[in-house]
């Protein structure tokens, strides 16, 4: 039985586990049938064009976790950002884990979906939001379907959280090959302010799949910063697929640190649904051996007086391939547009292989839409000057794309995290040099 | 200190120094001049290792070492410095980290630990000072957006920091105008002793003016044809090369 067969003949019994009589239901049953009628994405689409599951879909996954295993905080301390007090919302292979997290519902909620799912209290806001951003297409439905955890995050109006929020889905490697569909909910209203960093990390070289579905909405003037760090080992496979609606003089921002992993795809969808909106899109991708990372954005301007900024810079080291397909609508009505798309790439060996693919669509006439990309190698002139300083060739070249990559570091507006990220690029770059630029 | 013999190198198969002898001793300051594409900064380029140009004979001698095997970084190690010509634009690498680096990079070399910070910064102002250099300057990213006169400074200002024993100066003085030239080679003279050497590649007369040299060699076609005292570079901004030219020519 391959995947997608055992997917839909294990609904029913998931439906029947979980509960029947809400209105999410009804969206679960629709979303089970799209995906049968679609089934998994594959090269012929458009979107997927350098993008295969095939290697992914092959193995025999448990769709269902079969029994709750623990972790020690110690264990797994360093995949958190620890040195400073932040709400924690941590799942092990899908399952809440308690004595790692610690929720909220102390004037804002930070809490569990299945929570928000079933309880009445909950209800209105998920009426309102729930699956209401995300789209239709067959990765999406399946989570649809499935979804029963994640983290539910509600900020009322007026509140600027003081702490970051961190998800975290870990998992044990339980069984041979495990499947995760986390779908997150976060709503942010009127004037409020919250950071968020989301990590999906694998302890154990048993093969994961996880296909994990957030949707965002900003609502007027809302600032929401979030932060992707996906750093997996290499059998751990990641297809996140985010959804940002935002409302007017909202500010959405999404930092995508891609280190790797055996395969990650970021869809990553912003629509402007009122005036003046900003939207920033930011990533840094640094992979080798045989990674494959796919940044696929989408920007959606609606209305007048919007901006949005996207700056990919990507560095790509041995058999490693990466893609970058980038897509910018405007409609006719969102005039006095500031749209700016770039995405760097350097490949640093000759069978790295990188795919980039900017797709504009504007219909107003009173725009300002650039985009630019670029592929080169390392600049072998600075090779020459930082050596001839004393710098080895390895540290010249880990400067050389640290400094690269420091436009979008610059714009992370965490420290720890900033620092982090660093420590990452040096690990990457196999040096033990201070970046502290 | 530097010994060079019989000293071959080509570019994609094209011969560019063709038999350079040269002896510089400790304490000694050498000027090498000559016309447009007579090798200058190609034997510069090779004395400081790069890998794109190809020692065909010959061999580089620093400290009766041989050191044709060495990489770039190996013969920074040991301390040889080029000031480039065209220093290059490293944005997001500011001028304090880079310095950083390459100390410490240098010390590592050497067995030794990172220096502190606070050394380090008590070297950086003391140096910073002795080029004239803005604070402010030094959290800049490395040659980027630096006007000509800058990157110059800047690059006597990393020599001055890493305290090379063979210091070779290409074309320094290109693009200064009077005050830098008089800032550059200040320093350059106040880091002179009698154990180490300094290579000024030049054009002109005039930085001579400045930093005295105790010899003068003219290259042309890849050789040195003539070798002489401070006198010999007065004689050349008066005469010009021709005569040099003909001279080998005939």
């Amino acid at each position: 039985m391959d995947l997608k067969e055992k997917l839909t003949a294990s609904f029913l019994a998931f439906e029947n586990d979980v509960d029947t009589d809400t209105f999410i239901h009804n969206i679960r049953n629709e979303a089970i049938k799209i995906f049968e009628e679609k089934g998994f994405p594959t090269k012929k689409e458009e979107a997927w064009k350098y993008t295969s599951l095939n290697s992914v879909l092959k193995d025999d996954y448990s769709v269902f976790p079969k029994q709750e295993n623990t972790i020690e905080y110690n264990d797994v301390k360093k995949y958190f950002i620890h040195d400073i007090d932040t709400y924690k919302v941590v799942f092990i292979d899908g399952k809440y884990s308690s004595h790692l997290s610690q929720t909220t519902h102390d004037g804002i909620d930070v809490c569990l979906m299945s929570s928000a799912l079933t309880k009445p209290k909950y209800r209105i806001i998920v009426e309102n939001y729930f699956n209401k951003a995300a789209t239709k297409d067959s990765l999406t439905s399946l989570n649809t379907a499935f979804s029963c955890e994640g983290v539910y995050i509600h900020i009322p109006k007026n509140k600027l959280v003081q702490k970051p929020i961190q998800i975290l889905y870990f998992s044990t490697g339980n069984e041979a090959a495990t499947m995760l569909q986390p779908r997150n909910l976060i709503v942010v209203d009127e004037n409020s302010h919250v950071q968020i960093i989301e990590r999906h990390q694998s302890l154990t070289s048993n093969a994961v799949l996880t296909n994990s579905v957030t949707e965002i909405f900003t609502n007027k003037r809302a600032i929401v910063d979030y932060y992707k760090i996906q750093n997996d080992n290499q059998n751990a496979t990641l297809i996140d697929n985010t959804f940002i609606k935002q409302r007017q003089e909202s500010v959405a921002s999404v930092h995508t640190f891609a280190f790797g992993g055996k395969l990650v795809r970021n869809n990553l969808n912003f629509y402007q649904t009122g005036e003046r909106i900003e939207s920033n899109l930011k990533g840094i991708t640094i992979i080798g051996d045989k990674q494959h990372v796919d940044h696929n954005t989408l920007v959606h301007h609606i209305e007048p007086n919007c901006e949005s900024h996207q700056d990919y810079k990507g560095i790509f080291g041995e058999n490693s391939t990466g893609v970058f397909n980038g897509k910018i609508v405007v409609e006719k009505e969102a005039q006095k547009t500031n749209a700016f798309q770039a995405n760097n790439n350097i490949l640093i060996s000759d069978k790295a292989t990188i795919n980039t693919k900017p797709q504009l669509e504007i219909f107003a006439d009173d725009v300002k839409c650039s985009h630019g990309c670029t592929i080169g190698q390392l600049d072998e002139s600075a090779m020459f000057y930082m050596r001839s300083r004393g710098i080895p060739e390895k540290e010249a070249k880990a400067l050389l794309m640290y400094a690269f990559s420091n436009n979008v570091l610059s714009s992370v507006k965490i420290p720890e995290i900033k620092l982090r990220i660093t420590k990452i690029i040096a690990h990457k770059l196999g040096v033990n040099i201070g970046f502290d630029l | 200190m530097l010994k060079i013999e019989n000293l071959h190198a080509s570019v994609e198969d094209k011969a560019i120094l063709r038999g350079i002898n040269l002896e510089v001793k400790a304490g000694e300051v050498h000027a090498i001049m000559g016309p447009n594409g007579s090798g200058k900064s190609t034997l510069a380029s090779v004395i400081a290792g790069k890998e794109e140009y190809e020692v065909t004979e010959g061999s580089i001698f620093l400290e009766n070492e041989d050191i044709d095997e060495l990489a770039a970084e190996e013969r920074a190690h040991k301390g040889i410095f080029l000031s480039f010509q065209y220093p290059v634009e490293i944005p997001g690498v500011s001028v304090t980290n880079f310095m950083k680096t390459a100390i410490n990079e240098t010390r590592k070399s050497k067995g030794l630990e990172d220096m502190p910070a606070k050394d380090m910064l008590k070297l950086i102002r003391e140096k910073s000072e002795l080029l004239e250099i803005d604070r402010k300057f030094l959290s800049r990213s490395l040659n980027e957006g630096f006007s000509g006169g800058e990157k110059k400074r800047n690059e006597i200002f990393q020599m001055a920091m890493l305290e090379p024993k063979l210091a070779i100066l290409d074309e320094t003085d290109s693009g200064l105008d009077i005050d830098a030239l008089r800032i550059v080679a200040n320093g350059v003279n106040k880091l002179k002793s009698k154990d180490n050497a300094v290579i000024v590649i030049t054009h002109y007369q005039r930085l001579l003016d400045y930093i005295v040299p105790d010899f003068v060699h003219v290259l042309y076609n890849g050789r040195i044809v003539k070798s002489g005292g401070k006198e010999l570079a007065h004689e050349l901004e008066e005469k010009g090369y021709d005569w040099i030219k003909e001279e080998v020519n005939a």
